[in-house]
């Protein structure tokens, strides 16, 4: 059946248009606006049109394509979405317009907007890569318009912010270009066959030692972008240096690949190894929570505060994830893309009010709410989102999580709640100081959410009701897949076993023991 | 009376390393026999030319090969194989780029252009030499005919006392290490009877060597000599004073064509004449490739000085090639010419770069000259950005894809930590490139410091080279399949 080719048309897109954008800028850099807005609407309008074409009940790989690219390395252009991609997808094409609407760096503006678009294609490419030197490539090149973004347009202390971001993904990486190549050879060495393409590399029969030093390679590299606990030291530096719109992309879909890569290839390729990592995850997971909770009680500095109570959001996430339940893991991917709503909503109002007041810092910012209601109304529902208060978004997603961990890891379930209660002490306090009290005199002045500005925010604002209210229909096309994921999980012989290939309903060999 | 007996040779076969070696002599004859200078256009042209030819040649010898098979020539003491074509190729693209760098930079220093083109062309030659030598002794007259060149053209920049040091300091050095290999060509003599790498291999393979210390002593002196050619840890000293001593252009063809012509020979000696000692150096390359991967890496981060970052760059560089050796496998040696030729031509435009901006003097490049570079000359900025993001191993250029194919082939030979060591000193390195990059974007502190360059940055040919080499580097970083292949088939046509 020949279907109409949306992967291959989402990547080309933002791809085609940084190049287009970046020569255009060059001598006209207001329709290099019009250009890199056009070419994320058309993003967005193929994004949407790929939700419509999804099929809702199947839990399988959809529009998949396969193309020979490096075939002597063995690297394929093997693409697919399912899921569990799909939705960090769209979220992937709703940011980028918005971001552009919402955040200006100045005149000279072509690089940024060029940059902007390189990240959404290599975001695109890695979440509907089935093939993982491919996923590792886009991983990869996500780097370097995120770096540039910083260094050319973030605050004092960019360099080093860029830098530090830069070296510790690399060297996450380092660990993952090694260990799937042991994998590929592995599979070769059973096989005969190079080649890194997902759903083979599945099957490789690895020792469960090996399994274990896989896996943590993989987590390493996915863990620092996510970032897990005790890996994160970059986040609130790059969060705080880089520019508004780097920090939203940043957070909102960067940070997904993380933990998008765990749930994709970790659960995938080492079943087995990642229950027994499960205790060490899930602690590290429970730990990011509360220490992200308690540092971002103490910050005087909005998106330090912001960067660490994601540092929190993420842990649920993990947790989610490694709670190996259905709950869980739905609800670990609905967070993802939750998260990134909020999160995103988060720094733009942000930086709104840096705009208008000139910093982050709450020993500045006082009683915003009276000269500026609409921006101070628009950041409560974003705020109360972000505690997880039912019927808003941040609800859904934090709720599956904790269920589903409670039934399969308890403790660690109780100890992440308690997250949550310090969650809303920071987040309410925050904005008890901020938009309470008497605002000073040049606070007076500030002139409320421009019309432009509503309507920047209100997709974001009007997602966070609607998939509160309504979170079915995006459960409905994560479930399926999810349940594919566990299948697969709990199908796998153990690692010791010779059998992995193909387990059968009818076969006895090697099903769950 | 007996007929002296002379050996047929192809000239064909042959036809890359004449065309440098006849073509350095006659440019030095017609300059010397000319009543006015040359032109520096007419010398850069016809250099350029001169590479064009070696590089034709070079491909032809790869079709040739491709059919008929890999053979020898003059008393088979030349290899004809894939292996030293591609390495000819190579070379011949080296030569081509250092042609027009070198350019626009002769014509400010007032260097006698022949002079330099004389020497540049002779010493490509001898880089050619070492890769297609199927003898000791035919490599070691290779490795002179390569070093001597490079000795003076060290020194070239006469008005500057760093480049007369760098070169005395090369030349003595070098000097030692030629003794060194010297005594190890005699050593492997005698121990095998021969100094033919076949007759070599077939003396190991039937375990009659004669005494097997000697033999061992002479791979030892012989791995020495290679490892201070290709500047390998501990034997690099000599690298950053050097590289940061010679006339920039010079410091670029170095970096391309002493590693090109160096690694070709270890690679060749190690793999065809020696695997059956493979247990004895490979815990050799192994550890000095481990510490050539760290210390370029580490030193590499506390540099002030632009040139000399680039020297430990390059040795860092030099640690991802031994680990294509350690690999010792087809997929190894294929990777390390895909390395080699990348490197050389992203090495060579980055250090065009340096050379625009390395002042009236060229005696400055300390990392503050590049300071606000991409805000200034956006154009120049962005290639130095990317050549240095390529080095760092970013995906999309051909940095990565050289890197990821040495890995790929250390790791199917099983040789894990090690893959893991060279990816950790490439984060670390990254850390050095990046520091280079920001550098480029700052925008504070460009009045302090002394632009003195903004002449220089007009250089046609030398920009002409960068931009090609740019489109060379991400174009086979996005669709290395081509490049990749000519390097297997090339060693699957390799002389056994």
């Amino acid at each position: 059946m020949h279907t109409f080719p949306y992967l291959v048309v989402l990547l080309c897109i933002p791809l085609f248009g940084a190049g287009l954008v970046g020569l255009v800028g060059l001598r006209a850099p207001q329709a290099a606006r019009v250009l890199a807005l056009a070419a994320t609407a058309l993003e967005l309008v193929f994004a949407v049109a790929l939700l419509v074409a999804f099929k809702t009940h199947v839990g399988t790989f959809q529009f998949e394509s396969t193309h020979t690219w490096m075939a002597p390395l063995g690297i394929s252009f093997s693409l697919g979405v399912d899921g569990i991609s799909l939705f960090l997808v769209l979220l992937t094409a709703l940011i980028v317009p918005i971001v552009i609407l919402g955040t200006s760096v100045g005149e000279k503006a072509t690089g940024y907007l060029a940059w902007l678009l390189l990240l959404q294609g290599a975001s695109v490419a890695s979440f509907v890569s089935l093939d993982l030197m491919l996923f590792f490539f886009a991983f990869e090149l996500t780097l370097v318009p995120s770096y540039f973004l910083i260094v050319k347009y973030g605050h004092e202390r960019r360099a080093y912010a860029a830098t530090k971001f830069f070296v510790m993904t690399f060297l996450g990486s380092a660990f993952l270009l090694v260990g799937i190549l042991v994998l590929a050879f592995q599979h070769q060495n059973q096989t005969g066959v190079l080649t890194f393409s997902l759903a083979a590399l599945q099957h490789t029969t690895l020792s469960s030692g090996l399994a274990v030093w896989l896996s943590l390679a993989f987590l390493v590299a996915f863990g620092v972008k996510a970032p897990i606990f005790p890996l994160h030291t970059w986040s609130p530096t790059t969060y705080r240096e880089a520019p508004e719109g780097g920090s939203m992309v940043l957070s909102a879909i960067l940070a997904k690949l993380g933990t998008y890569g765990i749930l994709r290839f970790n659960l995938t390729l080492f079943p087995h190894a990642s229950k027994t990592l499960a205790p060490l995850v899930l602690t590290l997971a429970a730990i990011g929570v509360l220490y992200g909770a308690i540092t971002a009680s103490g910050q005087h500095d909005m998106k330090r505060l912001i960067a660490y109570s994601s540092l929190a959001q993420v842990g649920f996430i993990i947790l989610g994830t490694f709670s190996f339940s259905p709950q869980g893991l739905t609800g670990a991917v609905t967070m993802m893309v939750n998260h990134g709503i909020i999160t995103a909503a988060f720094f733009m109002l942000i930086g709104w009010i840096a705009q208008r007041r000139g910093s982050f810092d709450t020993a500045v910012l006082k009683g915003l709410q009276g000269p500026v209601p609409v921006l101070a109304g628009v950041f409560t529902v974003t705020m109360l989102a972000s505690i997880g208060l039912p019927g808003l978004n941040g609800f859904v997603g934090e709720f599956l999580v904790l269920i589903g961990t409670f039934t399969t890891h308890r403790w660690w379930a109780v100890v992440a709640t308690t997250g949550v209660v310090v969650a809303a002490m920071y987040l309410l306090w925050n904005y008890q100081q901020v938009f309470h009290g008497k605002a000073d005199a040049e606070t007076e002045t500030m002139h409320d959410l421009t019309t432009k500005e509503r309507l920047t925010i209100a997709p974001l604002l009007a997602l966070i009701v609607l998939l509160g209210v309504y979170p079915k229909f995006m459960l409905d096309r994560i479930e399926p897949s999810v349940h594919r994921e566990l299948a697969g999980i709990t199908a796998a012989a153990p690692a010791t076993a010779i059998q992995t290939h193909h387990v059968t309903f009818t076969s006895p060999v090697g099903g769950a023991r | 009376m007996n007929h002296l007996a002379l050996p047929t040779v192809s000239y064909a076969a042959l036809a890359p390393i004449l065309f440098l070696l006849l073509g350095g002599v006659a440019l030095m004859v017609l300059s010397a026999l000319s009543r006015r200078p040359l032109a520096a256009g007419t010398v850069t042209g016809y250099s350029v030319l001169i590479g064009f030819g070696a590089l034709i040649s070079a491909l032809a010898e790869y079709g040739h090969v491709n059919g008929a098979g890999p053979s020898s020539t003059v008393a088979s003491a030349i290899a004809v194989d894939g292996f030293s074509a591609a390495i000819a190729v190579t070379v011949s693209v080296v030569v081509i780029l250092a042609s027009l760098l070198s350019h626009g930079y002769l014509r400010r220093m007032q260097i006698d252009a022949p002079a330099y083109h004389v020497l540049a062309l002779t010493s490509a030659s001898g880089a050619i030499i070492m890769a297609a030598a199927n003898d000791l002794v035919v490599l070691f007259l290779g490795l002179e005919i390569l070093s001597i060149a490079l000795y003076v053209l060290a020194a070239l920049n006469r008005r500057s006392a760093k480049s007369e040091e760098a070169a005395l300091k090369y030349f003595i050095l070098g000097g030692f290490s030629s003794a060194i290999f010297l005594f190890g060509i005699a050593f492997t003599y005698g121990a095998t009877g021969s100094t033919n790498l076949q007759v070599i291999t077939r003396t190991l393979g039937e375990g009659v060597a004669a005494k097997p210390g000697l033999l061992l002593a002479g791979l030892g002196l012989l791995l020495v000599g290679f490892f201070f050619k290709v500047a390998a840890v501990p034997f690099h000293l000599w690298t950053p004073d050097v590289y940061e001593g010679a006339p920039t252009p010079v410091t670029g063809f170095m970096a391309a064509a002493a590693k090109v012509g160096g690694f070709a020979a270890l690679l060749r000696v190690l793999l065809t004449a020696m695997p059956q000692l493979s247990t004895n150096w490979t815990p050799v390359v192994y550890s000095v490739a481990v510490a050539t991967l760290i210390g370029g890496a580490v030193l590499m981060v506390v540099q002030r000085d632009a040139k000399r970052m680039l020297a430990y760059s390059s040795i860092n560089h030099a640690g991802f090639l031994l680990v294509g050796i350690v690999a010792a496998t087809s997929a190894g040696i294929s990777a390390d010419l895909f390395y080699l030729f990348t490197y050389s031509v992203t090495a060579l435009a980055t250090f065009g770069i340096v050379t625009m901006l390395a002042g009236p003097r060229d005696d400055d490049a300390g990392i503050d000259r590049l300071s606000g570079l991409a805000r200034r000359h956006p154009a120049i900025g962005a290639a130095m950005a990317i050549l240095l993001l390529a080095q760092a191993g970013v995906p999309f250029t051909t940095g990565f894809i050289a890197k990821f194919s040495v890995i790929e082939a250390v790791v199917g030979h099983g040789s894990i930590p090690l893959a893991i060591i060279a990816m950790a000193s490439a984060a670390v390195a990254v850390f050095a490139y990046l520091r280079l990059v920001a550098t480029l974007y700052r925008t504070e502190d460009i009045a302090t410091v002394d632009l003195g360059y903004d002449d220089s940055l007009t250089d046609g040919p030398a920009a002409f080279a960068i931009g090609l080499s740019v489109v060379v580097t991400i174009f086979f970083g996005i669709f290395p399949a081509a490049l990749l292949d000519f390097g297997r088939t090339a060693v699957a046509h390799l002389l056994p």
